[in-house]
């Protein structure tokens, strides 16, 4: 019972809602608009899944010590906080905006600004031109790493003046994203888009069941 | 000397990173730039709306990655604000709505508009498709109340917005892969006009809709932002930011240059 009844489930709401797209029907768009109405008193239950196994990750952290056992506490302290003065007096509390302004911004952009760092360190690694294709990619982003800023141009307006062509870098830069990388781009999309259509068709009709768990 | 070269200490090229990110901050340089055809289109579209038009304004990024949509933010809003049109603003990320509510405010009250009347914003709900075909069909089954908790019903400015067919544009700041859901979503199924304003590293994910049309207009990364405020003739955030972007740019193509010669030459040797 336990798995039958989550793919009858899964089978009859998936038909429904396919069916839905093909039927103007006054019927099967209140019944559209019905299930999306659930799909959205649904959605916050995720969130609360989401912070109970948190929660129970970072007590397990702690309880068996294991290494850096310590940060798990941060973790606590840092939800306690924020839910203990957001919940009761709202997200536009003083001491609420204070925190977030003052701790989760700073934190956050200072994590994403590391990047730029480790990327340069990266490229200057691995970016080699090793093969026929490695060369093309470095080239292509090179291109366009420098038409997606005006000093490209400025040095190329300069450097390239005998050339009939101004602003040669941005210029390069769009066609290169206008042309190959669009017919790229495209190709990814329609073959995503079909494996996404094909797998749902497998989950709708139960041939697909490793979303119920047990690896089958 | 090109063994050296090839393991050169990556401390070194944090230092020059940094070096190259905070001289060009603290000394600012007027690079010139040209307006692309993606940002224009976007300009030219919201210039072209009616004086009490509404356009949504999602702010689908985390503080993470707001050095490159909140620019763009501050330029759409203060465009907007100028030519009478309306801002609905809302977001699809849990740790936004304080960003962008503050956003808000702050161009407001440089342009002198009123909240409820002139711009909203309505904050955050969980389930980012289900928010989005939601509004589709009634935005106060989603958004019962604002972001402050007053009931929309009382918000003059959505007594006559149901859902997205009184809607003129919907322009969504991303630095992830929300703008693919409202272009499936809101522009498949409901036909609602969409733009985008998005980070550097998603902009050629953007192209195959910008062609289709389904992207009415983009603001591509620091440079979009930057020619945003060229075309309202505003130097901004955008500009300042590009200018410090085109240095590391360069920083990064001249270490893979050096990199690359010294690793031909190593090759050579070895053959």
């Amino acid at each position: 019972m336990r798995r039958q009844v989550p793919l009858v489930l899964c089978f009859l709401f998936g038909i429904t809602m396919v069916l839905t797209q093909f039927s103007p029907h006054s019927f099967s768009q209140k019944l559209y608009e019905e299930v999306i109405d659930w799909a959205l008193i649904i959605s916050p239950f995720a969130l609360i899944l989401a912070v109970i196994t948190l929660v129970q990750a970072h007590l397990t952290r702690i309880r068996r010590r294991v290494e850096h056992w310590q940060y798990s506490i941060l973790v606590f302290v840092g939800i306690l906080t924020m839910a203990g003065i957001g919940i009761p007096f709202g997200p536009k509390n003083t001491a609420f905006e204070w925190l977030y302004n003052n701790v989760q911004v700073p934190m956050d952009a200072t994590m994403f600004s590391l990047l730029a760092f480790f990327i340069a360190s990266a490229a200057y690694r691995a970016f080699r031109a090793r093969a026929f294709e490695a060369t093309l990619l470095l080239i292509s982003a090179m291109i366009v790493m420098v038409g997606n800023v005006p000093i490209g141009d400025y040095i190329w307006n300069g450097v390239m003046s005998w050339l009939p062509l101004e602003d040669g870098a941005s210029k390069t830069r769009q066609w290169i994203l206008d042309l190959p990388n669009l017919a790229a781009r495209r190709g990814i999309i329609l073959g995503v888009s079909l494996g996404v259509i094909s797998q749902s068709i497998r989950i709708i009709l139960g041939i697909e069941r490793s979303y119920l768990g047990g690896g089958d | 000397m090109f063994e050296k070269l090839m393991n050169i200490d990556r401390r070194i090229i944090f230092i020059l990173v940094a070096v190259v990110v905070i001289i060009p901050t603290l000394i600012p340089v007027r690079l010139p730039t040209t307006v692309s055809e993606p940002t224009q289109k976007l300009y030219n579209y919201i210039d072209a709306l009616p004086p009490e038009s509404t356009i949504i304004l999602a702010f689908d990024y985390g503080p993470s990655s707001l050095a490159e949509p909140e620019p763009m933010a501050k330029a759409v809003l203060r465009h907007c604000f100028n030519k009478d049109i309306r801002v609905i603003g809302l977001t699809l990320y849990p740790n936004t709505p304080t960003l962008a509510d503050n956003l808000m405010q702050k161009i407001a009250a440089e342009n002198q508009v009123t909240y409820g009347e002139d711009y909203v914003f309505l904050g955050y709900r969980p389930g980012a498709l289900q928010v989005i075909l939601g509004m589709g069909t009634d935005i106060a089954s989603v958004f019962e109340t604002d972001y402050s908790g007053n009931p929309i019903a009382e918000i003059p400015l959505m007594r006559n917005i149901i859902n997205y067919d009184q809607i003129a544009l919907l322009l969504d700041l991303a630095a992830g892969s929300s703008t693919e859901a409202w272009i499936f979503y809101a522009n498949t199924r409901y036909n609602l006009k969409i733009a985008a304003g998005v980070t550097g590293v998603i902009i050629a994910q953007m192209y195959p809709f910008l062609q289709t049309g389904q992207l009415v207009g983009l603001i591509p990364g620091y440079l979009g932002a930057t020619e945003y405020e060229k075309l309202l003739n505003a130097p901004g955030d955008g500009t300042i930011g590009l200018n410090t972007a085109s240095f590391i740019h360069l920083l990064i193509i001249g270490l893979v240059v050096l990199g690359n010669i010294a690793f031909f030459i190593l090759q050579r040797r070895e053959a």
